[in-house]
């Protein structure tokens, strides 16, 4: 079976479109609204989720044919948090700031439904190769809407975006005012919910 | 020759295994990073002082050769950490603070100077941490530089009615002397609560109202010394007798 095959492919961009965690199967949202009231964490975690779903994926491929059916699920969580536990220790070393901002919400990305979704509907029955790009693909799909609600967040809600200044000094001067809304977790419900809207009424097409 | 992979005995070997090598793997990265992140926890701290003398814009290095340019030394009174500073040639004291909040501890620093005009002891700049408050609300205390900015220039201690000083500096409702009080954060108000006993704490060491627990001539002797340029060739005879002659003289 070729690398790229349409099969492949399809395992890829489905969960970016038609498949996507979020916008089809409407799973991980509490970390979605909690992480995104700017740009930076919000990219951060994308990353971290898809890092930790592809590799998840991957490890739970290779030894699928070993694991006992009854205890799949424990053995699925202790590969999930040994992940996320490493993650969360670089992040630390690497990247204190983002790690303090993220603070609680990388411990929960052992809870995040995507990951234990995906572990349990994809990778126990397939191959590494496939598992891996569709962890990457959820995760990616994952991280885009968190993307896209942590830039409208941070734009609307700070005038800001990765912390650079968008909105001039003039527009303040005409009496702009930064949506404090914006910065609160109900707004990316609402955001969340307006992405799913267009995403419905625009991409979507049944099957 | 297939494995049941359904019998007890193998479930048992198996998650042994399995617990034994994530217990290795994750006992390894932590060793082998560890290093790094007290190097961060460690600047996250001097950061947090240099906020403290309003001096928030630096990062990494800078911050560093900040720190190491401005503050003198560090005193340690059973437990109570306070540094000394120098900017622009004016001493400065840090306080390190200790407090707990609405759902966890906080923390801070307030830095403290002597207004060179009125000869109040104010705050100079003051940062505050919290390690888990509600993000918007009682976090405000960490995110929200303007309320942080609002402590600067309050005085901190006052004489009394009856002649012994007093922490005066506090967090409060409803702001009626606006020398001394701070308002609280709106939504906040047991958080703030404890941004205000964590003051009332810190300074009453120097009041005499919060008792360290320590002997009250080893604390003189203490913040003799550190107000001294020549501190670390001082005897201990030669500070009690300054203690002594400082007696005298406010006599």
């Amino acid at each position: 079976m070729a690398l790229f095959s349409k099969q492949n492919k399809e395992v890829f961009t489905n969960p970016l479109n038609l498949d996507h965690p979020i916008l089809g199967q409407v799973l991980g949202i509490c970390s979605a609204l909690a992480v995104t009231s700017q740009l930076k964490p919000a990219i951060v975690m994308g990353l971290a989720v898809t890092v930790i779903t592809a590799f998840a994926n991957v490890i739970i491929s290779i030894i699928r044919n070993t694991i006992p059916n009854r205890i799949r699920i424990v053995v699925q969580l202790v590969v999930v948090a040994a992940l996320v536990t490493i993650v969360s220790q670089i992040l630390k070393a690497f990247a204190y700031d983002v790690s303090v901002q993220l603070s609680v919400y990388v411990g929960l990305i052992i809870t995040n439904c995507i990951l234990m979704g995906r572990l349990e509907a994809f990778a126990m029955q397939n191959k590494p190769w496939p598992s891996f790009l569709d962890g990457v693909g959820n995760g990616l799909g994952y991280a885009m809407i968190l993307v896209i609600v942590g830039a409208v967040r941070e734009l609307l809600g700070r005038g800001t975006l990765l912390g650079i200044q968008i909105i001039p000094d003039f527009c303040y001067d005409f009496g702009y005012v930064n949506n404090g809304m914006m910065t609160m977790p109900a707004m990316a419900l609402i955001l969340v919910g307006c992405v799913i809207w267009v995403h419905r009424a625009y991409f979507y097409k049944e099957k | 020759m297939k494995l049941n992979t359904n019998s007890n005995a193998y479930i048992i070997v198996y998650s042994a295994i399995l617990v034994v090598i994530v217990a290795f793997l994750l006992a390894f990265v932590y060793k082998a990073l560890k290093p790094m992140q007290d190097a961060n926890v460690e600047l996250d701290v001097k950061k947090q002082v240099l906020y403290s003398l309003n001096i928030r814009d630096l990062d990494g290095a800078a911050a560093e050769a900040k720190y190491a340019e401005l503050i003198e030394d560090t005193l340690d009174l059973a437990g109570q950490k306070i540094l000394m500073a120098e900017v622009n040639e004016e001493p400065i004291m840090i306080f390190e603070m200790k407090g707990m909040g609405l759902w966890g501890g906080i923390s801070g620093y307030m830095s403290a100077h002597f207004d060179s005009k009125t000869m109040k002891f104010v705050v100079y700049g003051a940062y505050f941490n919290h390690e888990s408050e509600t993000a918007g609300l009682g976090a405000e205390i960490k995110d929200s530089q303007a309320w942080q900015e609002k402590f600067i220039g309050k005085q901190i201690i006052a004489e009394g009615a009856d002649g012994k000083d007093k922490v005066v500096l506090s967090v409060v409702k409803k702001v009626e002397d606006p020398e001394t009080q701070v308002d609280c954060v709106t939504g906040a108000t047991l958080t703030s609560n404890g941004v205000d006993e964590m003051i009332k704490r810190t300074f009453g060491i120097l009041t005499g109202e919060y008792d360290l627990g320590m002997d009250e001539k080893e604390l003189e002797k203490l913040m003799m010394k550190a107000c001294l340029s020549d501190k670390d060739s001082i005897s201990d005879a030669e500070l009690d007798k300054m203690i002594k002659v400082k007696k005298a003289e406010e006599e």
